[in-house]
């Protein structure tokens, strides 16, 4: 029995040069629906991806209560003296705690080549933010001088935004910003444009802060740390591990990305399973007189299902691993920026991981098998005698 | 006419084919139909914007309040017939999937900025005069099951009141609805009064958030756009004044470019779906060779033959779209019942694209074939060479 289908399932296979048109059909729809599924989802895992990035389990974001974003924070200069004060708190070399008052606002910039600008994070950050977050670094320029209005962006802006490169200027609050620099993070603050504390306190006529960062001695004093924010009767404060705030701010992206992905590959996966059965049964019909042949010289049923659907099957991976190497050509490493959970953009690259090919394999596996399975059971099922007599 | 019973017989000599090929086609229309609705959505809000409205909003961005004192300055502005303003409140009703908009405006300036929300007399006097006072929307009453006179409890995530707590409760005072079915769609939003929220919140006083402006003539909207920004021009309070059409619009492109990620998936699926209805249009012509050479026997001109094929390739077509853009115009009516769903039109433009993308798919898949029917030669296609 097993030679059979091996006999058959060969010979079968080696007919499709025969059939290359029909091939082509069941080819094209996979790669179409394995394709677009796989980038849509390259999409979701890249936003994910940046976001879960950023920040550090040793630092604590410190926000007014019940805020949820740091743009509805506000944190007054005794709170960020109290926080940086409280047991934990990691230290620098000549003892002073190392904290970042950071005020965060939002800016509109036009995005490249279009008319409507959209919102990026402008954020002010006190001595201490560069320590806090280790992995940054200038690539172009130098960093900003405290109280000139200067501005370092973020290689994303740089990318995405007009005039957002080294040496533009930017119009804030009635005055020009010279861009002084573009820095490299490699997550998500890659998205903002950074300038000192100060000076966007006196620009922007405010003399609190939006947030506290804080660094702590190290990952495990965070609990104690939260305790005795929660204890100090002075302060109405929520605390969270700075990683941890950033990945909750995915917002609905994610949600809303996974949802389009699967109502369009639903609704192409149905259309390529027609495409596949319409192929599959032509394919049947071509062979009607061969298989009859088959079962004449005592070939069993089983043999030309299997055989069927492994061709069926085998067509539909070459299409969904054409469609999902396309994917990744195409779309692995481009950079875009969409709303992040702040109301500001957030500027990420596709990412085209080796699950979500193998996810769009199984799809593919799938769809052929459905596309297979009918023509099969029908070429299995021919009456021997008609079949032979027909074409 | 007269032919449609040859066309239509030819089309269903293979059932199975013609079905099969047919579901495809309405998938990849079902598709197409959703998502250049949702395209529409993005691309081109609702015509609703009134052009005789300009949104002012700070430079930096719309969550920059501008102050209220502005409102003084923004009067001396020729042009401008009603000016209001608005807080954006960002509150949650019981738990954050709740969601809907609700702001802080100034009651007696609203209506004369949106004369299309329309409500009793009475209830937009107690809008003005209720200290706790809000408005709520027919579809978002509807949605929570309000009614007027009830109490709505709101938790802000941006303002606490003076004592620091962050629930806010609001009277429902008023239920407004739309003139026209556009603006019934829209009735989605909580007003409060500005004078109380601003009163009330424990920091920001006197700043009024973004101003709404109708102007007395739409054709000069764009020059009082400009006035009003040279007017604030080089102060900490620059501004950005727009229609609020474009407003809407950046709203929308926040999110990205919606139009290259759909026009990116609908060519996917119209390369797909070419391969497919050409490969069985050029299957179900060679298959009938030696008919089609027995009417041309029958002296039928190459002119009409082709036309047959052509007929047949548009009749598949047909079949196909439009059971597709019928499923997506049942499934976008659906969608727009449910309240927390933005509605999504599934307008005459997309129809229009969709009959355009009918026509020229079936062209595109039936023409090679029609031609080679029109150019047979009898001799031959009778032999079967």
């Amino acid at each position: 029995m097993l030679k059979q289908i091996l006999e058959i399932t060969w010979m079968n296979l080696l007919g499709i040069r025969e059939r290359l048109g029909l091939a082509a059909v069941v080819i094209v729809g996979l790669a179409g629906v394995v394709g677009v599924f796989t980038a849509l989802l390259a999409m979701s895992r890249g936003f994910e991806a940046t976001l879960a990035a950023t920040g550090s389990d040793a630092n604590a974001i410190v926000l007014r209560s019940g805020s949820n974003a740091e743009l509805n924070s506000v944190l007054t200069v005794d709170a960020l003296g109290l926080v940086e004060q409280l047991p934990g708190v990691r230290r620098a070399g000549d003892g002073s705690p190392l904290a970042s008052g950071e005020i965060v606002v939002i800016s509109e910039l036009p995005r490249r080549g279009e008319r409507l600008g959209a919102n990026v994070t402008l954020r002010g950050v006190g001595g201490d933010a560069f320590e806090l977050r280790p992995n940054f670094r200038i690539v172009e320029g130098r960093r900003f001088e405290p109280g000139l209005q200067e501005l370092i962006v973020g290689r994303g802006v740089s990318r995405q935004f007009e005039g957002a490169t080294l040496g533009g200027t930017l119009r804030l609050r009635g005055q020009d910003w010279t861009v002084v620099g573009v820095f490299e993070t490699g997550d998500s603050f890659e998205s903002e444009i950074w300038t000192d504390v100060r000076t966007a306190q006196t620009a922007w006529g405010r003399n609190a802060f939006s947030i506290a960062l804080v660094g702590l001695e190290d990952a495990g004093a965070f609990e104690a740390y939260k305790a005795a924010l929660a204890a100090d009767p002075r302060l109405n404060v929520d605390v969270e591990r700075e990683r941890a705030f950033y990945s909750g701010q995915t917002g609905g992206v994610t949600r809303n990305i996974g949802f389009l992905a699967s109502v369009v590959a639903v609704i192409m996966g149905l259309g390529a399973i027609f495409a596949a059965l319409n192929t599959m049964y032509a394919a049947v019909s071509a062979r009607t007189r061969e298989i009859a042949t088959l079962r004449a010289l005592g070939f069993r049923g089983l043999p030309v299902v299997v055989s069927v659907l492994v061709e069926s099957m085998a067509l539909a991976v070459l299409g969904g691993l054409l469609g999902a190497v396309l994917a990744y050509l195409l779309f692995n490493g481009m950079t875009v920026s969409t709303l992040g959970g702040g109301f500001t953009q957030v500027v990420f690259a596709f990412k085209v991981t080796p699950d979500l090919l193998v996810r769009g394999i199984v799809i593919s596996l799938v769809i052929g098998f459905v596309g297979g399975l009918l023509p099969a059971i029908r070429a299995a099922r021919l009456p021997v005698t008609t079949a032979l007599r027909a074409a | 006419m007269k032919y449609f019973q040859l066309v239509w017989a030819s089309l269903f000599r293979k059932k199975t084919r013609t079905l099969l090929t047919v579901l495809s086609l309405a998938m990849a229309f079902l598709l197409f139909g959703l998502l250049q609705a949702v395209n529409v959505l993005f691309s081109a809000p609702p015509t609703f914007a009134g052009a005789d409205r300009l949104i002012v909003q700070s430079r930096v961005s719309f969550t920059e309040a501008l102050p209220l004192a502005m409102r003084q300055q923004l009067r001396t502005v020729p042009g401008i017939e009603a000016i209001t303003w608005r807080q954006w409140f960002g509150g949650i009703y019981q738990e954050p999937r709740n969601f809907f908009p609700q702001f802080a405006t100034d009651p007696a300036t609203f209506r004369e900025v949106y004369p299309e929300y329309v409500m009793p007399e009475e209830q937009w006097r107690a809008f003005e005069t209720t200290r706790t006072g809000a408005i709520v929307g027919r579809r978002l009453a509807e949605r929570f099951g309000w009614q007027v006179g009830d109490k709505v409890p709101i938790q802000s995530t941006i303002w606490p009141q003076r004592d620091g707590n962050k629930t806010w409760t609001f009277d429902i005072v008023g239920i407004y609805d739309g003139r026209d079915e556009e603006t019934r769609q829209r009735t989605g939003v909580m007003w409060i009064n500005f004078d109380y929220f601003d009163e009330a919140r424990q920091f920001a006083r006197g700043l009024a958030g973004i101003y709404d402006v109708r102007v007395a003539d739409a054709g000069q909207a764009n020059a009082i756009a400009q006035a009003i920004d040279s007017l604030f021009a080089n102060s900490p309070n620059e501004t950005k004044t727009q229609s609020e059409r474009d407003f809407q619009l950046g709203f929308f492109k926040q999110i990205g470019d919606i139009g290259l990620i759909v026009t990116l998936i609908l060519i996917a699926v119209f390369f797909t779906i070419l391969i497919l209805t050409g490969n069985t249009m050029a299957q179900a012509v060679r298959e009938r060779i030696p008919e089609l050479a027995v009417l041309k026997t029958l002296g039928f001109p190459n002119g009409l033959v082709t036309a047959l094929v052509l007929a047949e390739a548009l009749l598949l077509c047909a079949i196909g779209g439009l059971a597709g853009m019928g499923l997506a115009q049942l499934i976008a009516t659906g969608l727009a019942r449910l309240p927390d769903f933005p509605p999504v039109p599934l307008n005459l433009a997309v129809w229009t694209q969709a009959l355009v993308a009918i026509v020229a798919l079936a062209l595109a898949v039936g023409l090679p074939p029609a031609l080679r029917a029109g150019r047979l030669r009898i001799v031959d296609a009778l032999a079967g060479r």
